[in-house]
């Protein structure tokens, strides 16, 4: 691997995050390397999605910095940020996907704003898009007519529209079936590798984070900060914070407390 | 590498594009993630070079034989004249075709282009049983092109789709009309047989639901309705005046108003503000609930969303509309005041010849008629809710359905129970 190949994607630096005088989350300071696929963990309303949330600059840190490359996102120019999330490509929680619109125009819209692609090629790529999802076939669907997990990899065929260089998904794999779980995931790697993107994602399947994940932050709900950082696989077995391999081995939360006592 | 790179010039060759197109304001062409690969004077470089492209060719080789030997060439990338799928199966086509495979040892750069022309091309000849080969793909595009094709494409049973002029067929139209004369039927009869188990004290309506309904319908649409019952109380009065005038009789301006505000306009004015206000509330209120599947959860609790949701939309409807109606008479009737004041008739003068007109049948038609109108309101605003798709844009369409029949169903009722009283002597 070349250095290049190594260096930070996105930075995260001393980032405080609140909602008002609640402070969520505090002084996470990492790195996510490029090419890297980077697990968000943590327990329930520790503040996962608002972290990715931040990362996505919808919401502004009450401190602390992200930066893209060298660039701070939230000291950008209107300008810059909007070329920036231009190289994002986006899943959310619940999709995302516009309701009044077929498949089709849901993965084609990306494309017919931000290139200029002719409207037949568009149709091809798109095809082309939702082909790699498995969703081949599906253009003319509207989002109410498809299941949960269809609609999952629909979003995830508008998110790689643009080939980004950053891919952000929320819950990717949530609600789906073990068997449509791995698929996902063996999709999200071949993503990665094939159009060299970095994933950052937020998910609690275990499967998932060791097949895939080769580097993670878990926050931590009791002292409010990250308290993990490294390749899951190993954090499991060395983690020095018995939650932390609790959380990653599954185990009933009495031996935690019989450790920290 | 070579191939990011590549990308990477596709993408500065993009922006250049829009620029000179004008289709987006100038803005400095970004690399996010990869400042280190391309410097600013690369950048730069390349704007001025345009960086050479080689054309992208498609090379048929000959062998009159049913094997096809095609031969990628050149830069597979947005901006190039690549070659389409249907120009290159037109050229495929008249031959015995077995095999077809696919060489891209020579391919340079490469994108979305590229692998949308070679799905097209498996697609085609999974479709027509001709065996598919592909060769020499850059490791990238090979892995993409398994991926894309693992799933067989869906295919969909044409004579599903309904065709476009399916609305203009005498029977499809007689059907939708007599269905959604058969739904508002059913709406109805559910929605009295849930008001008789209420009756009865048995319906799962919660009374604090009830009184939020009140305080949304009543208290918060004081502002608006008393702005819009002091002008139509105006305008009665101008109107009344400007033609009583003619004959010396601006006193009967009280009259005019008194009667036209208690009868007619206090509540048909009212019922329009509480269509458009709370009727449409009502509507998008339930089409979200039956978007998030909140009210599948309430039946499956064996709650009838009619008595949960419907009942107590409906009775504070009707509680505060009269209320409303009361309410709007009164200011109506103090802005023909202020108008008749205009016009030389003295406020005392106003108050006395009002007196006259007013009667207590008077006040009744227009209770009488708010509560109907109430009724209506509420109906059509819960059942566009109910009855809505699972989509944000449904979720619109059932709180414009709810206005419009709304107000068509209060002017059509308002026309029959004149007609009525009219008959009645009333």
């Amino acid at each position: 691997m070349s250095v290049a190949e190594t260096q930070a994607c996105i930075r995260v630096r001393d980032l405080t995050m609140a909602y008002g005088s609640f402070v969520l989350q505090s002084e996470l300071t990492f790195d996510v390397n490029r090419g890297d696929i980077f697990v968000i963990m943590g327990g329930s309303g520790c503040g996962k999605s608002t972290l990715l949330k931040h990362m996505l600059g919808l919401v502004t840190p009450r401190e602390g910095d992200i930066l893209y490359g060298q660039e701070s996102f939230f000291r950008a120019s209107d300008a810059r940020r909007e070329s920036m999330r231009r190289g994002w490509g986006i899943t959310y929680q619940s999709g995302g996907l516009f309701s009044a619109m077929t498949l089709q125009e849901n993965v084609a819209l990306p494309l017919q704003l931000y290139t200029a692609f002719r409207p037949g090629e568009v149709a091809d790529i798109v095809a082309y898009k939702l082909s790699l999802v498995g969703l081949g076939g599906y253009q003319d669907f509207y989002p109410s007519q498809i299941s949960g997990g269809m609609r999952k990899r629909a979003a995830m065929a508008r998110a790689i529209a643009l080939d980004p260089e950053v891919l952000f998904f929320d819950e990717p794999s949530a609600g789906l079936d073990p068997i449509s779980s791995r698929l996902m995931d063996d999709l999200i790697v071949e993503l990665k590798e094939s159009i060299g993107a970095t994933v950052v994602m937020v998910t609690h399947e275990l499967p998932s984070i060791f097949a895939i994940a080769n580097n993670s932050v878990y926050l931590d709900n009791r002292t409010r900060t990250m308290i993990a950082y490294g390749n899951p696989r190993e954090l499991r077995e060395h983690s020095e914070q018995p939650v932390v391999r609790q959380f990653l081995s599954r185990s009933a939360a009495l031996d935690i407390d019989e450790e920290s006592a | 590498m070579g191939e990011r790179a590549g990308r990477d010039a596709a993408r500065t060759r993009l922006n250049c594009n829009r620029r000179a197109r004008g289709k987006q304001p100038v803005r400095e062409c970004t690399f996010i993630a990869y400042p280190c690969k391309l410097s600013a004077l690369q950048l730069a470089s390349t704007f001025v070079s345009g960086m050479p492209r080689s054309e992208p060719e498609l090379v048929v080789t000959e062998n009159d034989s049913p094997h096809v030997h095609a031969a990628f060439r050149g830069d597979w990338v947005q901006g190039q004249a690549c070659e389409s799928f249907d120009t290159f199966r037109q050229r495929l086509q008249g031959r015995q075709l077995t095999q077809l495979t696919i060489d891209g040892a020579q391919l340079g750069q490469w994108d979305s282009i590229l692998m949308a022309f070679l799905l097209q091309c498996f697609n085609y000849c999974r479709e027509a049983g001709i065996e598919f080969q592909a060769q020499g793909l850059p490791p990238g595009a090979q892995r993409l092109l398994d991926v894309a094709t693992a799933v067989p494409p869906h295919t969909t049973d044409e004579s599903a789709g309904k065709s476009r002029w399916s609305a203009l067929d005498p029977g499809e139209l007689w059907r939708s009309i007599t269905g959604s004369l058969s739904e508002s039927l059913g709406f109805i009869g559910e929605m009295a047989l849930a008001l008789g188990r209420l009756a009865l004290g048995r319906a799962n309506t919660r009374m604090v639901d009830f009184r939020h309904f009140c305080y949304q319908a009543g208290p918060d649409a004081f502002a608006i309705i008393s702005l819009t019952s002091v002008l139509v109380g105006m305008i009665l009065g101008y109107l009344g005046a400007a033609q009583l005038r003619q004959f010396g009789a601006e006193i009967y301006v009280a009259d005019l108003v008194v009667i036209g505000m208690l009868r007619e306009m206090g509540v048909l004015m009212t019922a329009v503000v509480m269509a458009g206000r709370t009727g449409a509330a009502y509507a998008a209120q339930l089409g979200t609930m039956q978007t998030n599947e909140e009210i599948d959860a309430i039946t499956t609790m064996g709650v009838s969303p009619m008595e949960f949701l419907v009942l107590p939309r409906l009775l504070a409807l009707v509680v505060i509309m009269p209320l409303l109606t009361v309410y709007a008479n009164l200011l109506g009737m103090i802005g023909g005041g202020l108008v008749a004041a205009g016009m030389g008739v003295a406020p005392a003068q106003y108050i006395e010849q009002g007196q006259g007109a007013l009667s207590l049948t008077h006040l009744w038609v227009g209770v009488f008629k708010s509560v109907v109108f109430a009724l209506l309101i509420a109906v059509a605003g819960c059942r566009a809710g109910i009855n809505s798709g699972r989509s944000s844009a449904a979720v619109g369409e059932a709180a414009t359905a709810a206005v419009v029949t709304a107000i068509v169903y209060l002017i059509i009722s308002d026309a029959a129970i004149n007609i009525l009283f009219q008959q009645l002597g009333i």
